[in-house]
This record gives C-alpha cells, sequence and structure tokens, in this order.
C-alpha cells in the first residue's frame, strides 16, 4: 500500500533541469530545490532550496512537510571550534530583499524517517512554510550523492 | 559557486589556524598541555587497528611511506559528509595520478552503524582512492585521540546523530602532521596544502 502511494507521489523525471524551476510566492522567489540521492530509506535524506525576498518585509522559513518523509524538519550545520554539529534551526530567516541558501554545509532540510529510497533523478514535493508569506509546493529533484548542487544556467 | 564564497570567510591560513587553536582548547580543558602537545601526533605514534571497506585490517604504521590525507565523519548524516567526500573527490580529480600516491582515509566516528558492507555501499558513490576504516568503538576512539580530534554522540528526536571535526588531515609521507584543511575550505587553498604534502 505505502509504495502505492509513493509511486503516485514520487514521479520519475526526465527533465534534468527540474531543479532550475522557479516558484513564486507573494515577493518570494524559490528556486533550485535538489537532493541527494540515498542509500536505502533507513538514512535521513536532504533538502537544499534558495530563497529571495523581493519585497520590503522580512519573513522566515518555519516548516517543511513532504510526503517523502515522516518527519522533515530544518536544520543548520555549524562548524564551531573545528567541531561539525547540527542543531535544529527554530526558523531561518528571509530578510527583505536578500536571498537565503539552503545549502550543503549550513541551512538544510532534513527529511528524517523517508519512506523511500530517494533515487538519482526522481522528484518528491516539498511544502515551504512561511511565517507571513503562507505556503508553497516546490517540485524538488533528487541528485547523485555526490551533488554540491543543480548546474543552471543561473546559478553561477 | 556561491555557497562556497559565502562560506570562505572561514577559509584560508586564517581559519586553519583558528581551527588548530580550537582543537588545542578542547584538549587542554581539564589540563593545561604546551602548545606543541595540541598538534595531531606523527602517524608513527599513533595507534589502533582499524578494518577497511574492503575487510583488510589497517594500522597507523601501514600509512608511513607516502603522504596521507585523512578526516572522520559518518555516513547517516546527508549534510557534512556527502560534502567532505564530494569535495575530496573533486581534489583527487584535479590532483589526477598525483593523488595515487596518498593515503586517502575517510574515519567513521559511527561504527555501530557504519559497518564495512555500510561503509563500501556509501564510498561506492565517490572516489575510489578514498578508503572507508571502521571497527571497534575503543579503536576508533584510539584513532580520534592520536589526531587530537573529538568526537559525540548526540540523541536526537529518538535517534542519535554525531558531532565530529570536521577538517582534513594532511601528513607528509614520513609520517608528520602538515596541515589542516577546514571544513568546505575553498580549493584555492585545499590543493595547494595537498601538493605540499605530496612533494
Ligand atoms: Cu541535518
Amino acid at each position: 500500500m505505502k509504495s502505492l502511494i509513493l509511486s503516485a507521489l514520487l514521479t520519475l523525471s526526465a527533465a534534468p533541469v527540474l531543479a532550475c524551476e522557479t516558484f513564486t510566492l507573494g515577493d518570494l522567489n524559490i528556486e533550485h530545490a535538489w537532493s541527494r540521492a540515498t542509500i536505502g530509506a533507513d538514512r535521513p535524506g536532504v533538502f537544499y532550496v534558495e530563497i529571495t525576498n523581493n519585497g520590503s518585509t522580512d519573513d522566515a522559513l518555519i516548516g517543511i512537510a513532504t510526503p517523502a518523509a515522516g518527519m522533515p524538519m530544518l536544520h543548520e550545520t555549524v562548524v564551531t571550534d573545528g567541531i561539525a554539529s547540527m542543531p535544529h534551526a527554530m526558523s531561518i530567516p528571509v530578510p527583505a530583499g536578500q536571498t537565503v541558501e539552503l545549502a550543503p554545509g549550513g541551512y538544510h532540510g532534513m527529511l528524517m524517517g523517508l519512506t523511500t529510497t530517494l533515487a538519482e533523478g526522481d522528484s518528491f514535493p516539498v511544502t515551504l512554510s512561511f511565517q507571513n508569506a503562507g505556503e508553497v509546493v516546490v517540485n524538488v529533484e533528487v541528485l547523485s550523492l555526490r551533488a554540491e548542487g543543480p548546474d543552471c544556467d543561473d546559478a553561477n | 559557486m556561491r555557497r562556497r564564497q559565502l562560506i570562505l570567510g572561514l577559509g584560508g591560513a586564517s581559519g586553519a589556524l583558528a581551527f588548530t587553536l580550537g582543537l588545542g582548547w578542547l584538549q587542554s580543558r581539564g589540563r593545561a598541555q604546551p602548545p606543541a602537545a595540541l598538534l595531531p601526533l606523527p602517524i608513527g605514534e599513533m595507534g589502533f587497528a582499524l578494518t577497511n571497506h574492503r575487510g583488510e585490517p589497517v594500522r597507523p604504521a601501514d600509512w608511513i611511506g607516502r603522504p596521507t590525507m585523512a578526516f572522520f565523519g559518518f555516513t547517516w548524516c546527508p549534510d557534512v559528509c556527502p560534502t567532505t567526500l564530494s569535495d575530496i573527490s573533486g581534489w583527487l580529480d584535479e590532483l589526477g595520478p598525483d593523488a595515487d600516491r596518498l593515503n586517502t582515509v575517510f574515519i567513521t566516528v559511527d561504527p555501530e552503524r557504519d559497518t564495512q558492507q555500510v561503509l563500501a555501499d556509501y564510498l561506492a558513490n565517490f572516489d575510489p582512492r578514498i578508503t572507508g576504516l571502521t571497527g571497534p568503538l575503543a579503536e576508533v576512539e584510539r584513532a580520534v585521540a592520536g589526531f587530537r580530534a573529538r568526537f559525540e554522540k548526540v540523541p536526537r528526536d529518538g535517534d542519535y546523530t554525531m558531532d565530529h571535526t570536521a577538517g582534513v588531515f594532511l601528513f607528509r609521507a614520513d609520517g608528520r602532521f602538515a596541515s589542516i584543511i577546514d571544513y568546505h575550505e575553498d580549493r584555492r587553498f585545499a590543493l595547494p596544502k595537498i601538493r605540499r604534502v605530496l612533494t
């Protein structure tokens, strides 16, 4: 049963540029939504995205939800005195006029309790909840475990 | 790449110094140590017995004669470890055949989950010159102590995660400690550090 639901939710994508899609929610532009392939479903997955606030009011990412994981949460990798740790991020500020990246080695969505293995080339939806702007669903492209980000024309 | 530049402030020589001092601070809590004692031991003075992801026994003496690049991590983390392994794979690519002379070693700090087979499956996604090491927790602790590194198991949401030293350690062919590449350090700084131990 579970796998039936999942095959409906996790559509195989032929388009390699999915992570380059841009989503808009009010003054927010959301792009470069991607994840890394996992080995099995026991390990947590990861979610990265880039959010630009074109408005004049500060906002904040306060939560994520996805059918791909039972317990998705926001984390921040911090290196203090050479030691890497990964505390919860209660919310991620998206100040007016700025771009915030969830990117390797910093803020990230931590997808605990994966409902399936994330295979390279798959995609899955993630709902982003913002303090002011509300909610938006973005498509997340699964890149290889070795990936450091999508190759978009505008990304470099 | 933008995110590298964002993190660049942490990199470079000052970062390496801060890192070394940071290690020193961690090591010196509870007992005063002269600065020289805060650096990683020469490989020849380390003692541990671990197993690589191909199932072969590994002792520090095996590394002498070649420069060594070593780092700690655990395969259950989706952010730091793939990023470090991906960075290292990129460095090895760039160094080309020169990097064949390096011992490039990933030591797990989570031997409970990172068995030999788990390491083998995981490392199949990265440069094949990276060797994974696991073994009994006590032996992992001996290795970590020799590097003057640190790790800690942290309970989290009914599960656990590992905090650990994130830098990459470089040693000369004779086993003397050379330098540390900070976590996510820009390759403009990382590659010259590696080339220095290769010469
Ligand atoms: Cu995390």
